[in-house]
């Protein structure tokens, strides 16, 4: 298979402004909103190119999800863009009523999302989106791992009907998807094969999964890492696949450990095929301020965490 | 507007006002008050000031199209939308019954034609509304958008983010109404927040403000006609429509209490005999 190593990092939300820029120019119904936050999404260049199709909110994310559902209401596509924090948990009634429920077709596109936001801190921070946004009925959920992804990802939306969270983050993060590596919403991308456990990650910790990898091979630990970057719809048949190979599971997000992909990994298994899972995630607290390593490191989200949540779930099988 | 026709709309709104209270009494639950208050509103405009096409498409192309978003007074928008064509008037008996299309508040879950979007959670419905209203820009539809709210509802923060957000980008294609009858579930809208002046509110936010009596319909109808001529000037319109809570229905009039109640057979008899069947009951 092929090994995974970068040479160079950008940040994932850069991805979604290349992504968005190119979409805008392969389909005249994709509109952007932003929510006074266009250079943090990275919409300048979108903005600059179609002015007509970029509308600029202010700090009114409540009237911005009212406007992209009735936007869809005529055949634009829109997509939304602000903060995670601000894009779900602000506007949750709006999504679900206006959206969600009336199944419009509106690209809710996150950026800031986790502690990898860094030093603005906990109020910043969002934890508890990934949980949010699942679970509303018809929402697909899409967290891609790099740049190269969150572009494809971006692209894919364009074509894909019905409500859709895009989530993404702030910090230079390596890239080490190939660009033209197939994107299909809701199909796992397996990254490396292994029979001794299963690793299901989603977002930056994707890079730390392939990081622990490889400190796992060298203590002789084969490990199978799955990108799991739609959350939802899960791809089930892939989760239970390697799970039956493999015999234990470990889920890594950057994520409250409630709500998001450890314990959608969970309800598949204890429903489908109990396995051992544990689960690499931020235990029911708030973040803080400090750099993305820092955090990562405080918060139990570093690569050195996987291994030690690996080595426990294997001893468990 | 001839007098003939001013006449028939009048006659249809009786014919409303029975459905309403028919299907809120049948189903003992759902919002009578609101829903006959605005019963000329409705009809007024299915009947008469909408530009629609026949049969319903989601994406209301090249058509005027309608937003409720005080979605509770969903009977009085079921009546006028069967009675205007848009699906059977038998299914108005199926009303928050289980496996309906008439869902207590408004969706287009189960694909009720005349929906676009669910409401019912208040202050979301002037936000989609403008956002439809510029995507007809977009796709050089010279058609309007129209949506109603209720006076209760000013309440809420994400109309004022909406109205800001109209009048900055001159979003003239849309006349918004406040269904204005100073109540609201736990009383009188001036005890339980008060709104001040309400008119000099939304004028202070630049749109263009109108006020008429709802409840009237040669003064409706009026108003209806003049504000579609305010539209295209660089404002959006709002119409502070005056009406009375429970209008034509003597017992539910002047009082909050009717907004969510249910009346009892004997209530139902007492209100039926002072609305004629004009259009055959469903």
């Amino acid at each position: 298979m092929t090994k995974f190593t970068f040479t160079e990092k950008k940040d994932t939300r850069s991805g979604f402004g290349v992504g968005l820029l190119e979409l805008g120019r392969k389909n005249p119904n994709v509109v952007g909103l932003c929510a006074d936050l266009t250079g943090s999404l990275k919409m300048d260049a979108f903005k600059k190119e179609f002015p007509d199709r970029f509308f600029q909110v202010g700090i009114a994310e409540a009237n911005m999800m009212g406007l992209a559902a009735g936007m869809t209401i005529g055949g634009k596509i829109p997509f939304t863009g602000t903060f995670a924090n601000f894009s779900t948990g602000r506007v949750y009634d709006q999504i679900r009523q206006s959206i969600a429920y009336s199944h419009k077709n509106v690209k809710i596109c996150a950026s800031h999302a986790g502690v990898t936001l860094g030093e603005d801190g906990a109020t910043h921070q969002i934890l508890e989106d990934i949980g949010m946004m699942r679970m509303l009925p018809g929402m697909t959920v899409i967290v891609p791992c790099d740049y190269n992804q969150t572009k494809a990802a971006t692209l894919a939306l364009g074509d894909h009907h019905g409500p859709a969270y895009l989530r993404f983050g702030r910090p230079s993060w390596p890239i080490f998807m190939a660009p033209d590596r197939p994107f299909t919403i809701g199909k796992a991308d397996k990254l490396v094969d292994g029979n001794d456990v299963s690793i299901f990650a989603c977002g930056h910790m994707v890079w730390q999964a392939i990081e622990a990898e490889a400190a796992l091979a060298e203590k002789g630990i084969r490990a199978e890492v799955i990108n799991i970057h739609t959350i939802k719809p899960l791809d089930v048949a892939a989760v239970l696949e390697s799970v039956q190979k493999t015999g234990c599971a470990v889920t890594c997000e950057e994520h409250q450990i409630n709500g998001g992909l450890g314990d959608s990994i969970a309800q598949v298994l204890s429903r489908h095929y109990p396995a051992p899972i544990e689960m690499v995630a931020v235990n029911d607290s708030f973040g803080e301020s400090g750099t993305p390593t820092q955090l990562l490191k405080k918060y139990g989200l570093a690569p050195e965490n996987i291994v030690a949540a690996v080595e426990k779930v294997i001893g468990r099988k | 507007m001839k007098t003939a026709d001013i006449q028939q709309l009048k006659k249809t709104c009786s014919q409303v006002r029975r459905d309403i209270v028919r299907m809120v009494h049948a189903c003992q639950s759902g919002h009578p008050g609101g829903s006959l208050g605005c019963t000329e509103f409705f009809v007024a405009l299915y009947f008469h000031v909408l530009r629609r096409k026949s049969g319903f498409s989601m994406d209301g192309m090249g058509e005027d199209i309608f937003f409720l978003s005080n979605g509770h007074i969903s009977p009085v928008w079921y009546s006028t939308l069967a009675r205007s064509g848009y699906f059977d008037t038998k299914e108005l008996e199926t009303f928050r019954f289980l496996n309906s299309r008439l869902q207590g508040h408004p969706a287009t879950h189960e694909g009720l034609p005349g929906i676009r979007v669910a409401s019912g959670s208040l202050g979301q419905g002037l936000s989609v509304a403008i956002g439809a209203a510029q995507t007809k820009k977009l796709n050089n539809d010279n058609h309007l958008v129209y949506v109603l709210m209720g006076d209760g509802e000013q309440q809420e923060g994400q109309v004022w983010e909406a109205a800001m957000y109209a009048a900055h980008n001159k979003v003239d294609n849309l006349i918004a109404t406040i269904d204005y009858n100073g109540q609201q579930i736990d009383g009188p809208v001036k005890e339980i927040l008060d709104l001040k002046d309400l008119k000099a509110k939304w004028e202070a936010f630049g749109w263009e403000v109108q006020e008429f009596n709802g409840n009237n319909m040669e003064e409706l109808i009026a108003g209806l006609e003049k504000v579609q001529t305010l539209t295209g000037k660089g404002k959006p319109v709002m119409n502070l429509m005056r009406t009375e809570m429970g209008f034509g229905v003597d017992f539910m009039m002047n009082s909050h209490k009717w907004h969510g109640v249910a009346p009892n057979d004997e209530q139902l008899e007492k209100a039926l005999a002072q609305l004629e069947e004009t259009l055959g009951d469903y």
